[in-house]
């Protein structure tokens, strides 16, 4: 048994502060202790992209990283973007758009548009596909995916 | 909660493009799939596997292993408490292996502790007593005398042919003959989710099985033959499926056996979710083939012959190999008449993984064959590759390569001079310094639904029921994974019943609800399940029409039931009364406003000596037109565009169709291209993401998806399923469209930029 960690960290603005072990992933973290099932693993290698979640405003993989290390820090995943009867923008695009097939990239994608799309509000399809490259979708081919981004930048926009 | 707000209309809701039912779940990550559930004292599972293709088991360290921190139970081989089987086609797959182990990374032992990481640190102190004994690794070599015998008396699951006419006579009066030999590799379906079961022993000596999965039926058969369960003691419901493409038709009834026997042993829930690694390392996989091909023309570019022996390589157990074989030699001369055929195509076993459902189901690697093959006889005849199709493309009253006489909804032509259309003039071959710009199509075909070769299996059952509030649930038989199933399926509702969109809801697919209804493949559940729906809600409309003729004083012959309302037909003014009311007025008088349907195919005939008969009940059909540009200073072929034309009968929904074309081009361009399992001596080496490459947005070309409709009358509002097609000729437009850049034709997939760039230097394919 290793020492636990007296973990306080911020996630979806609300506050939790669990006592973790060191080696315990954020991914891990965040899906079984405080129940935040909406980030997804598909690799566990830092590969897929579907765990990415956003650390004080930076999308990183959360399978990457150690829950330890956001001690102090903010961490947003997707059931902190909007809820299901108050979409944030991004995934209102997608839910307009069939930007997903099976999902399960999808919240992994949300996140990390976020940060991308409020500093380019008016992206090329170069960019956005640039933007995505770390995110694997085995489902869609990624062209629906990229109308939803257009369609989400208009929304912001707006 | 999100509110359903009833919309009182649905305009032409068939051909929309609806959002999909499951977005907003999807969007929000509030849908469940089969790792977000967890139960109170919950087991998890890991899996002890062979690390060698071949070996004798002699034992473990089991008892050392039930002695370690967490762990509650080991389960192996002997334990099982009923047969130890899971059955697929045949019943040749033990769920865990006994005697012999036959491929690297077959299950073994079952461990159960009380969480994730105990089962992990348990499986690391694992250890096998295990023989190596030599491998048959290379299918090439599987059916020498000498060979290691891994199945029956000559390592052949299945043969199967088709003969048709004469082709000694064909080949000797032809005009040209092309010939060559095809090699295409294994491909993961790298589904997003990785597979995943949870069992749960109920307490009255049932069980219940939730998971990732296409095929409820299969998993439950194969937890009763494990368990020694009755069928009816087995529930089996799917979980949300974030994506399968054939990848979870078969193995989730093994995985499902292996979290089943760890509940059953302990009494326990038991969640099993696979690592990526072993995942790759043990699901099945698409079959390598080795195909050789030889065809033949006439002066005018007709097609007289075509001769093809190949085999595909079936791993280690028999699983879907006897039915992928026989969709594979269904569509092994493409959309094509040919009077003279034959054909001998073998599933053969090896020591390696065994291989099994992938879009298209043994149909990519023979067409790759066909198209590549279609484009050499033009050449050599000097015809434009669009003109000989155009010459021996099917159309209504021509006979298939089955002998099959084609009598509607063939959009073959059509798809093709869409495609040139679109498609425009060809880019100048000079593309810059160091850069060569082709263009390369294929036209192929894909027979919908099981057809003969799984005719037994052909029916879907569904259920509706319209609730007193005016909405509705319905409940099928097969399963949505990604490919938009249960949107299609409420849009049919909606439709048939007048009820809006979004206050129809489909229930999970579980065996309680609906009667087996086979599997969720071949491009099946729209056509299926929609006939099923239709069949359904028939009974219901006229209840409705019924109860309504009384209310409007009218006969229910002149009624018609449209947009949240029924209306009455010649009347002048016509004069109305709102379904809310109509459906009021049922449970007033306690009318039953739910009912089945029930739908089986007809009329498929396979004769398995000469390989004739009616094949599919229909076939979509398409053509892909591709242009890429090679960088001849680093061998990396880019895609840089794919026209791609498919008739589907009737899109229900457009978005939908679009994705499925989108997703299903880009995996086949990911096959041209990019995959590769490489497997040393029976041994998997590249088991996770980094290692083994699917397209990412920036490989993904610009996709114009264009859609054909040549309605099939046997479809829900004339659909086709052709969910599979996208994939299936994509490779060989590639390959095409490479060798009309560099003069150079690969014969062998994935084009890597390694055989590119040794083919520049050496000026010849490898
Ligand atoms: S699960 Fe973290 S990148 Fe794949
Ligand atoms: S929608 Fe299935 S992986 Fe992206």
């Amino acid at each position: 048994m290793s020492n636990l960690f007296d973990l306080a960290v911020t996630v979806n603005r609300v506050r939790y502060e669990r006592a973790v072990e060191p080696h315990i992933l954020l991914s891990d973290f965040l899906r079984h202790d405080i129940g935040l099932t909406g980030t997804h693993v598909g690799c566990e290698h830092g590969v897929c992209g579907a765990c990415t979640v956003l650390f004080d405003g930076q999308p990183v993989r959360s399978c990457l990283l150690f829950a330890v290390q956001t001690h102090g820090h903010e961490v947003t995943t997707v059931e902190g973007l909007g809820t299901i009867d108050n979409l944030h923008p991004i995934q209102e695009a997608f839910h307009e758009a069939h930007g997903l097939q099976c999902g399960f990239c999808t919240p992994g994608i949300l996140t990390t548009l976020v940060p991308f799309l409020e500093q380019n509000p008016n992206p090329s399809e170069a960019e956005i596909r640039a933007a995505i490259s770390g995110n694997l979708c085995r489902c869609t081919g990624y062209q629906h995916i990229v109308d939803a981004v257009k369609l989400a930048a208009e929304k912001m926009r707006a | 909660m999100f509110k359903v707000m009833k919309t009182q209309s649905n305009p032409s809701l068939i051909g929309s493009r609806v959002p999909r039912s499951d977005a907003r779940a999807k969007v929000c990550g509030t849908e469940k799939f089969i790792a977000d559930y967890s139960l109170p004292g919950m087991l998890h599972v890991a899996v002890i596997r062979s690390p060698v293709p071949c070996g004798e088991l002699r034992g473990s360290n089991r008892q050392y292993l039930e002695t370690l921190p967490g762990v509650v139970a080991t389960v192996f081989a002997e334990d099982i408490p009923g047969e130890n089987c899971v059955p697929i086609v045949w019943r040749d797959m033990p769920a865990l292996a006994t005697g012999k182990a036959k491929y690297a990374g077959e299950p073994v032992g079952l461990i159960g502790a009380e969480t994730a990481e105990a089962a992990r640190r348990a499986l690391a102190m694992a250890k096998l007593d295990i023989h190596p004994l030599q491998a048959v690794t290379d299918p090439e070599k599987a059916r020498d005398n000498d060979a290691l015998k891994v199945y029956g008396e000559d390592n052949v699951f299945s043969h199967l042919v088709i003969r048709r006419g004469n082709i000694e006579k064909a080949f000797a009066e032809a005009a040209a003959v092309v010939e060559g030999t095809y090699r295409t590799p294994y491909q993961e379906h790298a589904y997003l989710e990785p597979q995943g079961m949870l069992a749960i022993p109920e307490g009255d000596g049932s069980i219940t099985v939730m998971g990732s999965m296409q095929c409820p039926f299969y998993v439950q058969s194969a937890v009763a033959t494990v368990l020694g369960l009755p069928l009816a003691k087995v529930r089996v419901i799917q979980a949300a499926t974030g994506g399968a493409f054939g990848g979870k038709e078969d193995v989730p009834s093994l995985v499902a056996t292996q979290a089943a026997l760890i509940a059953w042993k302990t009494g326990r829930p038991a969640r099993l979710i696979y690592s990526r690694e072993e995942d790759i390392i043990s699901m099945s996989k698409r079959h390598p083939a080795v195909i050789h091909y030889r065809s033949a023309a006439d002066s005018a570019g007709r097609l007289l012959a075509v001769e093809a022996d190949y085999i595909l390589d079936g791993g280690a157990y028999a699983t879907l190999s006897p039915v992928v074989l026989w969709r594979s030699i269904v569509h092994s001369v493409g959309p094509y008449r040919c009077p003279n055929v034959k054909v001998d195509a073998r599933a053969v076993a090896t020591n390696r993984v065994p291989c099994g459902a992938f879009r298209g189901f043994g149909s990519p690697q023979i067409l790759f064959a066909v198209e590549c093959q279609m484009d050499q006889l033009a050449a050599k005849l000097g015809v434009e590759p669009a003109e000989i199709r155009r010459r021996n493309l099917l159309a209504v009253g021509d006979a298939t390569a089955t002998g099959q006489i084609l009598k509607n909804s063939v959009g073959s032509l059509e798809t093709l001079e869409k495609a040139l259309a679109a498609a425009g003039v060809a880019p100048s071959k000079e593309a810059g310094e160091g850069r060569r710009a082709g263009r390369g199509m294929s036209t192929i075909f894909y027979g919908m639904g099981l057809g003969a070769g799984g005719v037994h299996l052909a029916r879907t059952g569904a259920t509706v029921q319209i609730l007193q509030d005016g909405s509705a649930i319905f409940s099928v038989g097969t399963t949505e994974m990604g490919q938009g199933m249960r949107t299609v399926l409420g849009q049919i509702v909606a439709e048939e019943l007048g009820i809006a969109f979004n206050c129809v809801h489909m229930t999970p697919t579980d065996t309680s609800r609906v009667p087996d209804s086979g599997p969720t493949v071949a491009s099946r559940s729209t056509t299926m399940s929609g006939n099923a729906l239709l069949r359904a809600c028939a009974p219901l409309r006229e209840t409705l029409l019924h109860v309504a003729a009384g209310i409007l004083e009218a006969e229910s012959a002149n009624l018609v039931l449209t947009q949240g309302k029924v209306e009455t037909r010649g009347t002048n003014p016509p004069r109305a009364v709102e379904l809310q009311k109509v459906i009021d007025e049922c449970f007033r008088r306690r009318e039953c406003l739910a009912s089945e349907g029930w739908y089986r195919t007809e009329g498929t005939t396979f004769d398995r000596a000469t390989g004739q008969g009616d094949a599919y009940v229909a076939y979509a059909w398409a053509t892909n037109i591709v242009d890429i540009e090679v960088d001849t200073e680093t061998g990396v072929v880019e895609v840089m565009r794919i026209v791609a034309a498919h008739d589907v009968g009737r899109a229900v929904n457009l978005s939908g169709v679009e994705g499925q074309i989108e997703g299903g081009t880009v995996q086949g361009m990911g096959y041209a291209l990019l995959e590769e399992i490489l497997c040393q001596d029976g041994i998997i080496q590249n088991s996770e993401f980094g290692l083994y490459h699917i397209p990412t947005a920036e490989d993904a070309p610009k996709i114009e998806p264009i859609v054909v409709e040549k309605p099939f009358d046997g479809g829900p509002f004339g659909a086709k399923g052709f969910g599979e097609q996208p994939l299936m000729g994509i490779a060989p437009a590639i390959a095409n469209a490479v060798a009309d850049a560099i003069g150079i034709r690969f014969s062998e997939l994935p084009i890597t930029p390694e055989r590119v760039l040794a083919a520049l230097n050496s000026k010849t394919a490898i």
